[in-house]
């Protein structure tokens, strides 16, 4: 096996869990997911594959990394899940080591090679896969595993306690009211139409940006509310570590935190992979078919805005703007159109993205891989040279990332390849640029 | 031995082949009773929607991206799917046996499809050695289910030019089609009646529960 330069990273989430493995319980963590847990799809997806490589094509990592086979989809998951098959789990540690460095750090589970495969096989689902094996033996990066910890302890994502939660709200409620004096964030508040729900880096890192929601919920006169107790925080690392148990703790708790608030529908703010495990992954692990109630994307929920008038654009931005789309709203709640829809309205010089849409590259940050924390940066970030390319390809000075991973990562890139870029929510544009009624001035 | 390859040996093969890809989808159906969430998500609108996008020419961004390779990939199948049917041979065999008997294809369009398909095989081959990518997810099992595919292919026309002994290699014709045959259900040949449920499932997991499209 040649020696990369990712195989000698330091993470004590792999180098001392391998440590305790024993080769049984490797293969009845192996026989037990691949037999209970995912019988049907693993074996037509690995018995319809024809190994043509065409998924490659798609896959930042492999094209960024020039073409380098270890890196394309079908590569990975060679390397992982079907040698797991071939040995029948019979494999030592320092081979479960090298899984979670490929499932975990150098897939963003982005999906985009799944459009690729011309049978439709769900390449992401595959390494997954891979991700629930390593969950299961315990060896996941330390910084990812600490923030399902987080999740399992907190039931948010960051360590956020209940005191610290309100206290901020209250404080970013009064930095709204700087701006707009009846601003308001109303907590508790049972039959709201909306509950807005956050992830926790928002109250942690980026508190203005609830602020900045409470000046757009006031504005266009929503009837919103937000939970003072746990159940806030929807974002799932979980999911994206293969703890399927907390992730479904999570997601149930939030859904349960909206029916006692008895709200109408829930608004989730920017960000993509909070959207998929609230929508997609909690509910079915949890065995309900839809959620329980409505949830809309920010994305969604800006677009409503914009189109019916209830928030009117004082000034267009004028920067020159490009955008990301994000995997989870664009190809995975196909938000596309209405996301150029929002950038239009609000940007006097909006330059898209090529490719765009479904096809636009992932940012390497999402599917828990910026969670991994900085140990991996390095290799996140020489694995998507060719968003940096993308991006520089515009032309613009600001990226709107309507996703926190998707904003995160992005930033990361910008500073990585020296773009002279900046990134920016949709909400910190809006708030700039949105006309606010004279009555609610004073 | 010509007898028996003509006779029982192209029963079994049929045989396997046909109780063979039923017993692989009714096992994968029995599967899905331990995987739950993939039936509540199919729909028929969207997983045939898929499917068109899947099987006409260029309907898909990989096939643009990749122009030559699909064109091959199309004739390849196109041919595959065709001739063993229609071949005048072939169809002469079905009278014989059954007494059914259809339209065949013009002995020039056989022979010009069937150097297509030895030629396309030969370049998937090349393509699989050549290309690092693709090489490096390919072993031996992949080169010889290829080499097998074609094979009945490269004796048809060895036997139509009459080339080496005629008996042996038409007894070789036949062992090679029924050792494809039979392979279908059980190697990644199994594609071939897999295909549209993968497909179906994505285009239903992207376009009923996503709103989005996967071509």
């Amino acid at each position: 096996m040649k020696e990369s330069p990712e195989s000698l990273v330091v993470d004590p989430g792999l180098d001392e869990t391998i440590k305790k493995l024993t080769p049984e319980r490797i293969q009845q963590v192996v026989n037990h997911v691949f037999d209970k847990e995912c019988s049907a799809r693993l074996q037509v997806y690995v018995n319809t594959c024809v190994h043509c490589g065409l998924c490659a094509d798609a896959c930042h990592t492999y094209i960024s990394r020039d073409r380098d086979p270890d890196f394309s989809p079908v590569g990975k998951v060679k390397r992982t899940i079907w040698e797991l098959i071939k040995r029948k789990g019979k494999v030592d540690g320092q081979f479960i080591r090298m899984m979670s460095r490929i499932v975990f750090t150098e897939c963003a589970v982005c999906r985009r090679c799944s459009m690729y495969c011309p049978f439709g096989i769900d390449i992401a689902y595959l390494l997954l896969v891979g991700r629930r094996i390593c969950n299961l033996l315990g060896v996941v990066p330390q910084y990812l595993q600490d923030t399902t910890n987080s999740h399992a302890v907190t039931l948010n994502q960051m360590w956020v306690q209940q005191d610290e939660w309100i206290d901020t709200l209250q404080w970013q409620e009064e930095e709204a009211q700087a701006e707009i004096p009846s601003a308001r964030i109303p907590l508790e508040k049972e039959g709201a139409e909306v509950m807005y729900s956050v992830i926790a880096p928002e109250p942690k890192i980026l508190a203005q940006l609830l602020g900045n929601i409470s000046q757009i919920m006031t504005v266009a006169g929503i009837d919103w509310t937000m939970p003072a107790t746990d159940g806030w925080d929807n974002s799932n690392m979980a999911m994206y570590s293969g703890d399927f148990e907390v992730m479904g703790r999570v997601e149930r708790l939030h859904w349960e935190t909206a029916a006692r608030l008895k709200v109408k529908k829930i608004v989730m703010g920017e960000c993509g992979h909070a959207f998929r495990g609230a929508v997609y992954d909690g509910p079915r692990w949890l065995g309900w078919q839809y959620p329980p109630i409505p949830m809309v994307h920010a994305i969604q929920f800006y677009y409503d805005l914009l189109t019916s008038g209830r928030i009117k654009i004082r000034e267009k931005y004028k920067e020159p703007i490009t955008v990301q789309d994000p995997c989870n709203t664009v190809r995975g709640l196909g938000l596309g159109k209405k996301l150029r829809y929002i950038m239009n309205e609000m940007c006097e010089d909006f330059r898209d993205v090529t490719p765009r849409f479904e096809h636009n590259y992932c940012c390497m940050a999402g599917g828990g891989t910026i969670n991994c924390g900085p140990p991996w940066k390095r290799s996140r970030m020489v694995s998507n040279r060719v968003k940096a390319e993308q991006l520089k390809a515009t032309g613009a000075s600001i990226i709107c990332t309507p996703c926190h991973n998707c904003h995160s990562g992005i930033e990361d890139i910008v500073g990585f390849y020296k773009l002279g870029m900046h990134v920016k929510f949709i909400s910190e544009i809006l708030v700039e640029i949105m006309e606010i009624p004279e009555e609610l001035k004073t | 031995m010509f007898d028996f390859s003509r006779g029982p040996l192209v029963w079994i093969a049929f045989a396997i082949l046909f109780f063979g890809s039923i017993y692989r989808i009714i096992s994968m159906f029995l599967l899905l009773k331990k995987d739950k969430a993939v039936l509540p998500y199919m729909n028929l609108k969207f997983g045939l929607r898929s499917l068109f996008h899947w099987i006409i020419p260029y309907g898909s961004t990989i096939m643009r991206i990749r122009p030559v390779f699909s064109l091959l990939s199309f004739v390849f199948h196109l041919c595959l799917l065709i001739l063993p049917i229609f071949a005048l041979g072939h169809v002469i065999m079905w009278k014989e046996s059954f007494g059914i008997s259809w339209w065949t294809l013009p002995e020039p369009l056989t022979i010009f499809m069937t150097f297509l398909v030895v030629i396309t095989g030969f370049i998937f081959i090349f393509r699989r050695i050549a290309d690092p990518t693709v090489r490096f997810v390919s072993s031996a099992k992949e080169y010889i289910l290829l080499l097998l595919v074609i094979a009945p292919f490269i004796t048809g026309l060895m036997a139509f030019y009459q080339l080496f002994d005629y008996k042996i290699v038409i007894i070789i014709h036949m062992w090679s089609g029924a050792l494809w045959l039979a392979a279908i259900p059980f190697t990644w040949l199994s594609h071939m009646f897999y295909f549209p449920f993968t497909r179906a499932y994505m285009g239903c997991e992207f376009g009923f529960v996503r709103h989005s499209k996967d071509w």
